[in-house]
């Protein structure tokens, strides 16, 4: 059942990339189809303006090289893996995650987790301590019915 | 009678945290002197400007036309390296300049090569076409030629002595007598 | 002039203060700390009129101000640049630090030294940039051989230079909103030297208990309701003026400035528990500590040139200072915290994870997981060109994909804390209380998805806000309706009354409220805005899902404050009904040269319709580029900030009469202590 579907949907989307391939190449492509790759990129000159806000001439280039290659039939990714070859990794969105930017992805995750068991082991005596405190009540309970006792005893004997 | 209390019971607690405490307190404290480190030479390295003296850092430019030039490689020559970009309204005051010292110098062995900083390659080539620049030119892939140089923006200048350092460093459009003095003092030299 | 004095002012009373018990020195010193107030005063006050009355031959003047700008614009003009706002952020922390001295000192004599001490050092470090590095009152002279400087006393030789008029305000903060938002941050990040100095002042002569958070409590409050609203309002202004539709870009400067906002949140909920229970006296210093440092820090991101973005001030030499400084304090603050950290021992141990105490503790953790995020991808790119060389970008989607999950486990915790009692709550009794606004808050996202929402992420967020809503609404039901049952009236005066008389605790609520409603405007425009762009000519049209934008005209004129503006006349119909006309503009600053976005904004609950005129393509009749960005639920965020700071106020909200808080201390006595 899932192979069906998974089968009907990579031919539809085949199909759907032929078609789409085709019309590229006829026209221009329309501004918000450049600007859903322009988004996803970062201005290589003015730090941290995404491209397709940025108003200087530069980047009014760069969005008309987008224009251009989405014309002759790039996809996506090899738009953004050009840009990112051409002008470094800087232009994506976050660092890609190879080498030492493993690091980067890496860090939180682990650091977050490392914290909460810490903490967690830190408590842990929660579970301890509810358990020595209902062996100490039994024990109260236990030393108040011996006390209870004697008392009782000692009243007979006076 | 005896007292029993729930409060913050645990023996062991000196002998295991002291450790522990031990540990933490490293860890914070190295953590710190990693930020601090980090920031300081950030800092330093903002304070610093384009490189002026000593030797050249080395790079291997890919021109428009496919061949490659290695700065190492032609040490013994007077070499002027620009950096440039189609978008720069000020670069274009110094094509002119650039392109005229280079076909008088030429002849002398003097080496001019043009950086494109991050630039796309149609408005480049069309760009070396407006002002007929001869000279080979490249783009500048992921900026580290730039960043090696540590520019602050384009366009600049640097002239390479022969002995591969460098001799200085022009920020902003240059001067066509500027240059032509600059490169004939250390011709004569 | 002045500066100099109100800065040798500072730094001898910080430095005559120390350890010393002579009661008479600290008299003397807390004189002197009130008296730098006055002094700045009338710093400021100089600065603003010299802005006034254009005196351009101050460099300063110069730099920010020019002929052609309106007056309450030159005024705010002091603090648009580097030296005008450190002088302004003086004077704020001045004025917060006199109204500390002001104030009776009975029980706190043996903190005083050490609460002026911290202050004053801070104060003396701000002052002393002013004077030495930054200052704002330098002149421009220019010398004999035609070169133009900017000293504070007369170079050899050089006659004072008055430019005939000055460069202007940068054209991004001419806006109403960049007019309240420097001042709101700054009382914001400054008020929050006050608790700090408290808790320096506990560590340092040995005090745990809890009289540090007592005394600062509604110094707290008050720094961290100006910072949110400083936050909230930089938001609207980056959305109303920076022109890319939207309200929060994770820019670094603007994390800078959030991180600060985190830790305070944190703290302020934390500082509770350690009222209540003795507890998480730790958690507090840490808290406290990191909030100063990461104010101090965040100043120092944006000031020295470490990170570049649209925020940050330009380069100057006052970075290296501002590095020792950090260093030096954190030093001092680790250092104190370390010596004491054994002092501070809990008074009671968590007993229960269910317990109120126990969810605060998820809470604390909570907000320092998104902390790390932030700081993680702040400085990341700092150790990446560092390290490999590589500059990196860390952009939106990390920032969203760590603290996303996390913000939504602060939701649901902000949905269970209120029903869970202190000590213990078992899940059962949890459950008794809690099924009913569950249930009822299901209803909301049924109700998306029968309209068409299928996105998953947004039907759980939704679902949360609509939870703690609920439970939210209905703590205030049972608060009052007990409290009617109790005294009898109507529903509406126990209400009113019970706020009055808890107006901490409700008005912690209704300010959760407001996180909702915001909670609601940032799921709509983050998970379905849309956007399109186009070029059309006169009479053409461009649509958006059910909108249709008709261009109908362009205009050109100048102003009077030295603009050129380009002005689009649009029509916008929704569902082929008209709805408004709307008018996005470019603005060009003759002076500075520099071009303005303005959107033509159609507001409504529903979402807003925001229309750009793009302006690094040809303007005219043929063709003008548009951009178009719908946000759903947007004004839900503003309308969710008004009610935070609504609820912020009724918090802070003074007490008539007797306080009735120094009865509700310390409980700490009273759990298990079995005795046989």
């Amino acid at each position: 059942m899932f192979r069906l579907l998974a089968s009907t949907g990579i031919t539809s989307l085949l199909i759907f990339y032929c078609f789409g391939e085709v019309s590229a190449q006829d026209a221009q492509p329309s501004d918000d189809e450049v600007n859903t790759i322009a988004k996803q990129l970062y201005c290589p000159v003015c730090e941290n303006v995404p491209l397709d806000v940025c108003g200087t001439k530069a980047c009014a280039q760069w969005r008309d090289d987008i224009s251009d290659k989405l014309a002759d039939g790039w996809n996506e990714e090899q738009i953004k893996q050009y840009f990112s070859d051409r002008y470094g990794i800087r232009v994506l969105a976050h660092p890609p995650t190879q080498g030492f930017n493993m690091l980067f992805w890496l860090l939180p995750p682990v650091s977050i987790i490392i914290a909460w068991f810490l903490v967690l082991r830190t408590n842990h005596n929660i579970f301890r301590k509810k358990h020595m405190y209902k062996q100490s009540i039994a024990k109260q309970v236990r030393a108040e019915e011996y006390i209870g006792q004697l008392e009782n005893d000692l009243e007979q004997w006076r | 009678m005896t007292q029993t209390t729930l409060r913050n019971t645990s023996p062991k607690l000196d002998k295991e945290r002291i450790p522990r405490m031990f540990w933490g307190k490293l860890l914070v404290w190295g953590l710190f002197t990693a930020l601090m480190l980090l920031l300081g030479i950030k800092l330093y390295q903002t304070t610093l400007g384009p490189v002026s003296r000593g030797t050249a850092p080395d790079f291997t430019l890919t021109t428009f036309g496919g061949d490659s030039y290695t700065l190492s490689d032609h040490k013994g020559q007077l070499i002027v390296i620009n950096f440039w970009a189609s978008w720069c309204g000020p670069c274009e005051l110094e094509a002119d300049a650039l392109e005229q010292a280079w076909r008088q110098y030429r002849n002398h062995g003097v080496m001019f090569l043009g950086i494109n900083y991050v630039d796309t390659e149609n408005e480049a080539l069309a760009y070396l076409k407006k002002w007929g620049v001869t000279y080979p030119n490249g783009p500048d892939i992921r900026t580290s030629i730039s960043q090696d140089y540590r520019i602050k923006g384009v366009p600049e200048t640097y002239i390479i002595a022969q002995d591969g350092t460098i001799a200085g460093t022009v920020i902003g459009p240059i001067e066509y007598n500027n240059l032509t003095n600059a490169l004939d003092l250390l011709l004569n030299q | 002039m002045l500066a100099l004095l109100c800065a040798i002012y500072a730094a001898t009373v910080s430095l005559s203060v120390a350890r010393s018990d002579r009661l008479k020195w600290v008299d003397s010193a807390r004189n002197a700390a009130i008296a730098v107030w006055p002094l700045l005063t009338f710093a400021c006050f100089c600065m603003t009129y010299l802005l006034i009355n254009e005196r351009f031959e101050i460099e300063y003047v110069a730099r920010v101000s020019s002929h052609a700008m309106p007056w309450y614009l030159k005024a705010t003009a002091l603090w648009g640049g580097q030296a005008g706002s450190l002088l302004f952020w003086a004077w704020l922390m001045s004025t917060y630090t006199a109204l500390v001295m002001l104030r009776n000192w009975h029980n706190e004599r043996d903190m005083q030294p050490f609460v002026i001490a911290s202050t004053m050092t801070t104060l003396a470090f701000f002052i002393g940039l002013n004077v030495f590095v930054e200052n704002p009152f330098t002149k421009l002279w220019i010398d004999q051989s035609g070169h133009i400087q900017a000293s504070f006393l007369a170079p050899p030789g050089a006659k004072p230079f008055v430019p005939n008029d000055g460069q202007g305000l940068n054209p991004l903060l001419r806006h109403p909103g960049m007019i309240i938002h420097p001042p709101m941050l700054y009382l914001g990040f400054v008020g929050f030297v006050v608790p700090y100095s408290f808790a320096i002042a506990a560590l340092a002569i040995g005090r745990t208990d809890n009289l540090w958070i007592r005394v600062t409590r509604r110094w707290t409050l008050i720094a961290w309701l100006f910072l949110s609203l400083g936050l909230l309002l930089g938001s609207r202004w980056a959305y109303d003026v920076l022109g890319w539709g939207g309200y929060w870009g994770w820019d670094p400067v603007e994390i800078a400035a959030f991180m600060p906002w985190l830790t305070g949140t944190a703290f302020l909920h934390s500082v509770m528990i350690q009222e209540k229970l003795g507890m998480f006296k730790r958690w507090n210093m840490i808290l406290i500590i990191l909030t100063y440092a990461l104010v101090i820090f965040g100043t120092f991101l944006t000031r020295s040139g470490v990170l570049s973005s649209v925020h940050a001030f330009a380069l100057s030499a006052i970075g290296p200072l501002f590095f020792v400084f950090i260093g030096i304090t954190f030093t001092i603050s680790l250092t104190l915290l370390f010596k004491g950290w054994n002092r501070l021992d809990s008074e009671n141990i968590l007993t229960s994870w269910l317990s109120r105490e126990g969810l605060f503790l998820l809470n604390n953790l909570l907000f320092m997981g998104i902390l790390l995020a932030c700081f993680w991808g702040v400085i990341y790119p700092i150790i990446s060109e560092l390290v490999t060389g590589q500059k990196v970008t860390v952009g939106p989607p990390f920032y969203e994909r760590t603290t996303g999950p996390q913000f939504a486990a602060l939701l649901l915790l902000m949905g269970i804390a209120p029903l869970t009692a202190w000590r213990v709550t078992t899940a059962r009794r949890l459950g008794k209380i809690i099924w009913k606004p569950t249930v009822f808050s299901l209803i909301f996202p049924v109700y998306a998805l029968t309209t068409g929402t299928t996105n998953a992420v947004a039907l759980l967020s939704l679902w949360l806000a609509a939870f703690v809503l609920c439970v939210t609404l209905y703590e205030f039901y049972r608060g009052a309706s007990a409290r009617r049952k109790a005294t009898g009236g109507n529903l509406l005066s126990s209400l009113w009354n019970m706020i009055a008389r808890n107006r901490r605790r409700y008005g912690g609520y209704v300010i959760h409220l407001g996180v909702i409603f915001m909670a609601v405007g940032i799921i709509g425009i983050e998970m379905f805005q849309a956007e399109t762009q186009g070029t059309l000519a006169y009479g053409e049209q461009i649509n958006i899902e059910n909108y249709v934008m008709i261009y109908n005209k362009i205009e050109e004129f100048d102003t009077e404050d030295n603009r050129r503006v380009t002005r689009a006349i649009v029509s916008v119909y929704k569902d082929d009904k008209f709805v408004a006309e709307l008018y996005p503009r470019r603005d060009f600053y003759v002076d500075s040269q520099q071009p303005m976005t303005i959107p033509g904004l159609y507001s409504t609950l529903e979402g807003d319709f925001y229309v750009l005129l793009v302006d690094w393509k040809p303007i005219g009749t043929e063709s003008a580029t548009f951009k178009i960005y719908l946000n759903p639920l947007m004004n839900w965020l503003w309308f969710g900030g008004f009610i935070f700071i609504l609820g912020t106020l009724v918090a802070a909200w003074p007490n008539r009469g007797p306080s009735l808080y120094r009865q509700s201390t310390s409980l700490s006595v009273n759990p298990p202590d079995i005795v046989l």
